[in-house]
């Protein structure tokens, strides 16, 4: 049995939102899944799987009963952010299985109208490791920022790069009518802004915003008769990176793992690869993480996202809606990479199109860098 | 380095896995775990050792010295118990026993600090049984 080329993105949608204060969270869902099924030319009948995150331990069961949902296979995996990414290498393999036919991946969030203060709110203490952690008040950009200063004194890699990766997404966000903010900055404009954590800057650091989003998912077979050319998923892997027995090492992300390891299972190479779509809760983050994914060697992530590479034109266009730093961030941005690559390999982004593009590859990072984190990578391409 | 007029930190739990960590801390004593059958360190404390699954334990006095491996100057963080104390240094130290732990650096200006620096462990009663393994510059 199969999975890898076998499984379809048939429907795709982004809730247009980014500040919704009289909206419920299961009501983003809710838009956002009439949105991908309308998308996908199909109907809440057809769906046999649901897949969701950040509605609580059990909130499946509520997000259910919301969409009146009766399927035969529920999966609401919560690793963070990435959680939709695996969710979507999870519905691969259960309509590979036979488990359901058609899955449906639903977020939706009110973070910014609610106010969270997710970055630099305080710690949880549910777990045993955050009794030796929380005490000593690390942020979510304070864990971030320690990774930072570390890749720094390795390799001697400046803020300038850093801020590049946020200036070059900002420069996408322009093209992106529902970008949160649009107006182009410069690598001093971020330089200047003030420091959150050094030595990260308020504008290395994404946004909250509210939104929401949904990914419909079927055969290959069956996508092919749908309304929207069919993207599928080639390859894909997930990893994990804690601190073991006390052995952290805070530049081991766990994209080294799920990277290599979905590329492999495409039988994609780097050089085949068009397009990218990761988690970029903040600059660090997509330095480490193309880092990690193997797309330069260890500690040359700075040089590498310099000099206009990562922008539209350049040698590896990522993040091509702007991002979580400029387009949209509602706490746990993994289904809108998804959503992204899709639009891409479809020929749909009009001034923000990579031209010819034909493999794009999404990875999701969950939790935190430097403390315990997941990681999802999917390689997608044209049918 | 106590001070009784700041809202506390979040505190840890005691509980069986931890309790001979945090009792050597009220004591003023650094204590590592280490399991007697296969000689591993491991931190944070726990129950069960993950690697030859043995539940006989040992505690270790470490020396308390160490150095930064990373750290980060926090200059905003909304909770209570951190934001009174902006700006303050987060910290990974690595110990001489060769375990990586998170912590503060205190007792030197911020903007002091860097990896690599040499640094000791720095005891901050918060109640009368908690007390936290903070590290300070050495000569």
């Amino acid at each position: 049995m199969s999975i890898w080329g076998e499984v379809a993105v048939a429907g795709v949608y982004e809730h247009p939102t980014r500040y919704a204060p009289d909206k419920t969270a299961y009501q983003i869902h809710a838009e956002s899944a009439r949105g991908a099924l309308e998308d996908a030319g199909l109907g809440m009948g057809d769906v046999d799987g649901l897949f969701t995150s950040g509605v609580g331990p059990i909130g499946i069961l509520s997000l259910a009963q919301h969409l009146n949902l009766r399927p035969d296979h529920l999966d609401s995996q919560a690793i963070g952010g990435s959680s939709f990414v695996s969710h979507c290498l999870h519905a691969a393999a259960a309509i590979a299985a036979g488990l359901c036919s058609v899955a449906l991946v639903t977020y939706g969030s009110t973070a910014a109208s609610e106010r969270f203060a997710i970055g630099t709110g305080g710690g949880g203490m549910g777990d045993p490791a955050d009794h030796f952690e929380a005490p000593f008040g690390p942020t979510i950009v304070g864990s971030y920022a320690l990774c930072a200063q570390r890749h720094m004194y390795e390799f001697g890699t400046t803020s300038e790069q850093l801020a590049e990766i946020a200036v070059t997404m900002r420069r996408h966000a322009v093209l992106n009518p529902r970008a949160k903010y649009r107006e182009p900055i410069t690598v001093d404009d971020v330089l200047a802004s003030r420091l959150i954590s050094s030595p990260l800057h308020l504008l290395d650091c994404c946004m909250i915003s509210d939104g929401g989003g949904a990914v419909v998912l079927t055969s290959r077979t069956r996508a092919r008769d749908l309304k929207k050319r069919p993207v599928v998923i080639l390859g894909g892997a997930e990893a994990v990176r804690h601190h073991g027995v006390g052995e952290r090492d805070l530049l081991d992300i766990a994209a080294r793992q799920s990277g290599p390891l979905a590329l492999a299972r495409a039988g994609v190479r780097h050089a085949d690869v068009d397009c990218c779509m990761v988690y970029d809760s903040y600059t660090i983050t997509v330095l480490l993480t193309l880092e990690a994914l193997g797309f330069c060697r260890p500690g040359e992530g700075g040089a590498f996202c310099a000099n206009g590479r990562l922008g539209l034109g350049g040698d590896l266009p990522t993040n091509t809606d702007g991002g979580g730093l400029s387009s949209n961030h509602p706490g746990m941005r993994g289904i809108f990479l998804v959503i992204e690559a899709t639009r891409q390999l479809r020929g749909e982004r009009g001034a923000a199109q990579v031209s010819d593009a034909e493999v794009a590859l999404v990875h999701g990072t969950g939790g935190m860098l430097g403390q315990r984190h997941s990681g999802v990578t999917l390689i997608l391409g044209r049918a | 380095m106590s001070d009784a007029k700041r809202p506390p930190r979040p505190l840890p739990r005691i509980d069986e896995e931890t309790r001979g960590f945090w009792e050597a801390c009220a004591r003023h004593e650094l204590y590592l775990q280490r399991c007697r059958a296969c000689r591993a360190f491991r931190y944070p404390p726990r129950a069960v050792c993950p690697a030859c699954l043995s539940s006989e334990v040992e505690w270790v006095q470490a020396g308390g010295r160490g150095t930064v491996y990373s750290f980060t100057v926090t200059y905003q963080n909304q909770a209570p118990g951190f934001r009174e104390r902006l700006p303050y240094v987060l910290a990974v130290v690595e110990l001489e026993e060769g375990v990586r732990v998170m912590t503060n650096v205190v007792v030197c200006p911020s903007e002091t600090v860097r990896i690599g620096m040499p640094v000791e462990v720095e005891w901050e009663d918060v109640t009368s049984e908690v007390t936290l393994p903070l590290f300070r510059p050495r000569a």
